[in-house]
């Protein structure tokens, strides 16, 4: 018995060695995993980009991720520059402070409210516009708070308000975000204005489950509504307003205040994502699909310009 | 109903089909989970036997917190390692977040106290007189080590059973310092959370019945071992 238990222990040993590996190197499955997820291009790569290598940290949204275009873009942008990217999803609240205390090297966010405290402190820099879609507001098919055929936004949110329920993300996230600035705009207190407003606190995927079991109205971003519609029983009850925009941009976390930052790996990685065949990737993002654009590539505008 | 069933489905052709993704996940969680149980043993087994043999002052405020500690959330634990580990915290030049390290040290933090705890409870259990005696019938200091170790069996495997289950099966810690990187650190739970969040509900069914297959495996080789009579 003593021995069986020394072998049950010796046959442990290889989970340390094993541990000690390299994390910076994807194992070979994963290498082909990405390869596989990366889209054929119709033309080789026109662009020659020097090869950094190395890695990054990039703080993003989850909409980004759970819409599966950072699955494509990442693995395309690592081909071309070496450069291994982490990807951290998380509200963009909490990228954006990823970016502020110089925990990432680049933020890929879409709260551009939210986004200008932080350039104007100068913690995050050289930003570009890479892409907009647009947030909808989704609801039960029945249309209790008659929000279907609004004249405009404010009283499609006062009719919302009157009526209810609503479901929140409250997780100060982009799309959080959003949300709060349609309240403001429409003179409504989200805390004590609309009738059973609730905040999950979670993604997106997961508050359209929510909105959808409790037959509640919620904003999204377009992608993952699409993405998930075929399990939901929730419809678009309104869409097209100019502040339903929802705009993304990247930007690199400032050298200058957090010498940590893999600057170069960073402003590849922004230039990438502006960059001509990387947007034409951005627009053509299943479309096929899902029939529409769930992403418009939006390299060098002005905000200003979009929705026009 | 219908996602418990497309999930069973699922995870019985993800398996069948020997699905390189799935494996590689699965895989990576024993690495991790394992690596951590086992430093939590290294560390975990001696100091509950100095903790249950030993009389010295502050024994009891140990035991207390030894014991607040098996019942801390992992997601705390994982917020204090990522505010460690992370480039603007004190350990951050060692470069750790959002690696594999990062998570079998976040998962060690959680089951020492539950390895610590549990060896001293096994080793308070034995007759007190165990050592004396040992030492009176001729046993050197490593043989009377060995000899309590196997009296003390029961324990000891159970305190890994509750290690290795509690670090296999935690969320809240491997996500915050691990990142949830796909082909990097992306373990069966965090892979569950995200296939969740993505609404798909049918695949991360198919991930939980694969992590509770293992935990099952893995238990069952342990129950053998400690259930098994000395000869």
């Amino acid at each position: 018995m003593n021995r069986r238990t020394l072998l049950l222990c010796l046959s442990a040993l290889p989970m340390i060695a094993a541990c000690g590996g390299d994390d910076d190197t994807p194992t070979p499955t994963a290498a082909a995993a990405t390869t596989q997820a990366a889209p054929a291009p119709a033309t080789p790569s026109p662009t020659p980009v020097p090869k950094l290598g190395g890695s990054m940290i990039l703080a993003t949204t989850t909409s980004t991720q759970d819409s599966g275009l950072l699955d494509v873009l990442v693995p395309m942008f690592t081909k071309q520059t070496g450069v291994e990217v982490k990807v951290i999803a998380v509200g963009t609240g909490a990228a954006l402070e990823m970016g502020a205390k110089g925990d990432a090297d680049a933020v890929l966010v879409h709260a551009p409210a939210s986004e200008k405290k932080y350039v104007d402190s100068a913690d995050l820099v050289e930003g570009k516009l890479v892409m907009h879609n647009d947030f909808i507001l989704v609801g039960p098919p029945s249309d209790p708070a008659k929000v279907k055929g609004s004249m405009d936004l404010t009283t499609a949110m006062a009719a919302i308000a009157a009526t209810g329920p609503f479901i929140s993300r409250g997780d100060n996230s982009g799309t959080n975000t959003a949300e709060l600035n349609l309240w403001k705009a429409a003179n409504i207190d989200p805390k004590t204005g609309v009738k059973q407003r609730e905040e999950t606190g979670q993604g997106m995927g997961a508050t359209l489950n929510v909105a959808d079991q409790k037959a509640a109205y919620t904003l999204t971003d377009r992608a993952t509504y699409l993405s998930l519609k075929k399990n939901l029983k929730l419809d678009i009850v309104f869409e097209g307003a100019r502040s339903l925009l929802n705009i993304y941009s990247a930007y690199v976390v400032s050298p200058d205040k957090h010498p940590n930052v893999k600057v170069a790996e960073a402003r590849a990685f922004v230039a990438f994502m502006v960059a001509p065949e990387t947007q034409r990737v951005i627009g053509d993002f299943k479309k096929a699909e899902y029939g529409q654009q769930l992403f418009i590539a939006d390299a060098g505008k002005k905000i200003d310009e979009l929705g026009q | 109903m219908e996602a418990l069933w497309e999930g069973l489905k699922e995870a019985v052709r993800l398996i069948a089909t020997g699905d390189a993704d799935l494996y590689e996940i699965a895989w990576r969680t024993i690495v991790v989970s394992g690596s951590a149980t086992l430093f939590s043993l290294a560390v975990g087994v001696p100091a509950g036997y100095a903790l249950a043999r030993g009389r010295f002052r502050g024994r009891t405020f140990l035991l207390s917190a030894v014991n607040t500690g098996m019942g801390m959330p992992p997601v705390v634990v994982g917020l204090f390692v990522w505010l460690m580990l992370v480039r603007s915290g004190p350990f951050g030049d060692l470069d750790l977040i959002y690696t594999k390290r990062a998570m079998v040290i976040a998962q060690f933090v959680i089951a020492a106290p539950l390895v610590v705890g549990f060896t001293a409870a096994a080793v308070q259990a034995l007759p007190e007189e165990l050592p004396d005696l040992l030492k009176v019938l001729g046993a050197g200091p490593v043989r009377r080590l060995w000899y309590i170790a196997r009296e003390a069996r029961l324990g000891i495997l159970a305190a890994i059973m509750a290690g290795f289950g509690g670090v296999v099966s935690e969320v809240g810690a491997s996500m915050t310092v691990g990142g949830n990187l796909q082909g990097n650190t992306r373990v069966l739970t965090t892979a569950i959370v995200t296939e969740t969040s993505r609404g798909q509900n049918a695949n991360a069914m198919a991930l939980g019945i694969v992590l509770l297959a293992m935990a099952f495996a893995v238990n069952l080789v342990l129950t053998l071992v400690q259930q098994r009579r000395p000869r």
